[in-house]
């Protein structure tokens, strides 16, 4: 026999929604979002890229009696046949090694540190974080005035003194301008940095140090072979936002050593296009050692890139 | 509307509105300076902030008398702080264009400003019928913001230098201070004894940063007859025993004496705060240099005095000096440069008015006596008219000025590009002041030729 079926009652035709009102919906949506994306388009367009094509087309062109006109690479020539301007660019990479050094190793310490605190740490946290909170203007003009004094009365001159060690002449020294520096500058963003390293320690599985600990690894190789390893994308990323704020050395020049420092020995690169730009009426010499900056900054934010995508 | 067709419509509507954000950023303006009824505005700028109350009363009043004055002009005053003494912010404006109509500057911002294109030529204007007093205004001044002929401001104040110092130290020290020194020796001696006669007291205190080192040093060389730039203006001439002697002395005074204190790497700002808690006996700079002890250090005038600058054997050679003026921003309408030349007339060149109003300054304690500014030539009318208002309403002590009037060097400008080469003189002077074992020709060799690279690449 043969089995009849039924044809199965084919489901009630629900009429699709009409196109217009499907696309309607969708534009709807979009248009919120593109609203939105407009205006963050706007102000980038406005406020970071214009300036910066702006700046790239300056460093090609020379003002005088208010005509403009090409002048090819001559002004590239000309900044660095400036005086300065390798002076400039030595005293910032020196910088940047040196804080990085500071800054990258300084906050990891502290934030291990912090890590093992079972009690208070929210208070040790927010005293961390304290001097990011000043303004770097107010924490430098401390540094200037009360710590880095050349005389006896200054701060760390007096702790020098009382325990007997050789004063300094601070930023009054080319040999200390530098060090001085970086120990303002870490000191002033160090906090940042120790919570991001803290966040990143805290999201280290507790199981792995208690299998290093099985395995009989004491804290340093602790450090070597679970924290260092779990945390070197955030490592990674950190040393790259390092170099690439170091860089742009130039609240620290201006305010601890009142612009170029002893015999140049603060001069940096941003103070140098700020020095052409503003007080030598050199607009497209600043532009052009802007787009140099701009230029060596990529790179380094290239070469991140590429070691990252590796990593991963 | 597809997706693809959206993304143009954003685009379009992403470029039509950076061009119309662009556009209104511009400074542009359709707006002729004249209305309708054929009255004319203009805008001017120094307006006293807010917290200098007497000066911004001042200045309103003055807007308000000039417009009865002129009812067909209208005064538009603009403020923005630092504006009118701080090189970045005026750089900043000329290269934006934001300046007002008539706009101020230093006396060594005429080319920055023909560079910048923005600068009206106002030669058929600058006649005694627009201002009163132009014939009497020392040529020297007006050759200052000349180019090629052409006039392109009006100069307002004018400075130079000698040497400032502290009546009320030189006394405690045992110093006459009716007889202050006329030599650099003279200076050194003088320090030492300021300096032993008070703890942290500076005898001789000097700059070296921020430009103002090489400022200085620029005055120094002046006082031993030489200058920073040969006369055609190519080469660096102050590697030479001139040179050598400006910073021998100050190198002397900072280490074989000690009597420069131990804080440097000064600019303005730091010498003069040292300078109004009675911290400094001797420094080199103009008589309004007091002014702004008192009026924004909170010094005393009583204490303080100037005489000439002192020579290396004997007198100064010459001095520095500068000043400032305003300029007319381009394409104004003649009637608007009429109005603005008018108006500068009235508030900054006119004996009895404006900045010369020294019967309402007296009661205020704003300065009246000081010997600056020299504006106008000497034996012309404006001059004697001048004086013989200042002396009647003097109220600051006119003798501790005296010496400095009585003995008049001869004035020598700042040299061309000078912002930039005081930049490379700065580490010269920071170099003696900062290490006793600064070679004093090596840093002199090295700014030589920092200074002819940076001549010679046209910056």
């Amino acid at each position: 026999m043969a089995i009849v079926t039924a044809p199965a009652p084919a489901p009630p035709r629900v009429p699709p929604p009409p196109r217009a009102t499907r696309r309607g919906r969708k534009v709807r949506d979009n248009l919120t979002g593109h609203a939105f994306l407009i205006g963050a388009v706007l102000c980038f367009a406005l406020f970071m890229w214009y300036p910066m094509i702006r700046g790239v087309v300056m460093s090609f062109q020379r003002t005088r009696r208010g005509q403009t006109t090409w002048v090819g690479w001559d002004n590239y020539s000309r900044i660095i046949a400036d005086p300065s301007f390798w002076t400039a660019w030595r005293n910032t990479l020196l910088f940047t090694v040196v804080a990085l050094v500071a800054g990258y190793v300084v906050p990891f310490l502290v934030a291990i540190l912090l890590n093992e605190f079972r009690h208070a740490q929210g208070y040790l946290r927010a005293l961390v974080y304290l001097p990011v909170m000043l303004p770097p203007a107010s924490a430098l003009f401390l540094f200037k005035f009360y710590a880095y004094d050349p005389s006896d009365a200054g701060l760390f001159n007096a702790v020098l003194s009382a325990l007997h060690l050789p004063t300094s002449q601070w930023m009054q020294s080319p040999a200390m301008t530098i060090p001085a520096m970086v120990l303002a500058s870490t000191w002033m963003n160090m906090g940042s940095a120790v919570l991001i390293y803290l966040a990143a320690l805290q999201n280290i599985p507790g199981e792995l140090y208690e299998a290093a600990e099985l395995d009989g690894a004491g804290l340093w190789r602790r450090i070597i072979h679970v924290t260092i390893p779990q945390t070197r994308l955030i490592l990674a990323l950190l040393a790259m936002l390092q170099v690439v704020a170091t860089m742009q050395l130039f609240i620290e020049p201006l305010i601890l050593a009142n612009g170029a420092g002893t015999q140049d020995s603060a001069t940096s690169v941003a103070y140098l296009i700020y020095q052409h730009g503003f007080f030598q009426n050199d607009l497209n010499g600043a532009a052009a050692l802007g787009v140099l900056m701009l230029v060596v900054l990529a790179g380094f934010s290239a070469v991140y890139v590429r070691l990252t995508a590796r990593q991963d | 509307m597809s997706v693809p067709q959206y993304r143009k419509v954003a685009a379009v509507a992403l470029a039509a509105g950076l061009g119309l954000s662009l556009a209104a950023c511009s400074t542009k303006s359709d707006d002729p300076g004249a209305d309708a009824g054929g009255k004319v505005t203009i805008t001017v700028d120094c307006q006293p902030v807010g917290a200098e109350k007497d000066l911004l009363k001042n200045w309103n009043s003055d807007v308000a008398a000039f417009q009865r004055e002129n009812p067909d002009i209208t005064i538009k005053s603009v403020s923005v702080g630092q504006q009118c003494n701080n090189p970045p912010d005026f750089t900043a404006r000329l290269a934006g264009g934001t300046m007002t109509d008539v706009f101020y500057g230093y006396m060594t911002d005429l080319q920055q400003v023909l560079d910048s294109g923005r600068a009206m030529d106002i030669t058929p204007y600058a006649t005694t019928e627009n201002v009163p007093t132009w014939d009497s205004i020392d040529p020297a001044l007006k050759e200052v913001f000349t180019d090629g002929g052409k006039v392109y401001g009006i100069p307002v104040k004018n400075y130079s230098m000698g040497l400032v110092y502290n009546r009320t130290l030189f006394a405690k020290a045992g110093l006459d201070a009716d007889r202050p020194p006329k030599t650099w020796a003279e200076v050194r001696t003088a320090a030492k004894k300021i300096a032993a006669a008070g703890p942290g007291v500076a005898g001789y205190a000097e700059y070296s940063a921020g430009n103002t080192g090489g400022w200085h040093f620029t005055a120094e060389l002046y006082s031993q007859g030489g200058q920073v730039l040969t006369e055609d203006g190519r080469r660096a001439d102050f590697n030479n025993p001139m040179g050598r002697q400006v910073l021998q002395n100050l190198k002397d005074m900072r280490y074989t004496d000690d009597s420069m204190g131990s804080r440097q790497l000064l600019q303005w700002g730091d010498l003069l705060t040292s300078a109004a808690a009675g911290k400094v006996g001797m420094f080199i700079g103009a008589p309004d240099t007091t002014q702004a002890i008192v009026s924004q250090f909170k010094g005393r005038y009583q204490d303080w005095a100037v005489a000439p600058l002192p020579g290396q054997d004997g007198p100064a050679k010459a001095t520095l000096g500068g000043g400032e003026g305003y300029f007319f921003k381009k394409d104004l309408t003649p009637e608007q440069v009429r109005a603005g030349l008018k108006w500068i007339a009235y508030e900054k060149l006119t004996v009895g008015k404006g900045q010369f109003d020294y019967v309402r300054a007296k009661p205020q304690n704003y300065p009246v006596g000081l010997p600056q500014p020299l504006l106008f030539a000497p034996g012309s009318q404006a001059q004697r008219q001048e004086i013989e208002l200042r002396k009647a309403n003097a109220n600051v002590p006119v003798e501790n000025f005296a010496l400095f009037e009585a003995n008049q060097l001869p004035i020598k400008g700042e040299p061309r590009n000078a912002q930039a080469i005081y930049a490379v003189l700065d580490a010269a002077m920071s170099g003696v002041l900062t290490d006793p074992k600064a070679d004093i020709g090596a840093l002199l060799a090295t700014a030589e030729k920092k200074v002819n690279q940076l001549l010679a690449s046209g910056s």
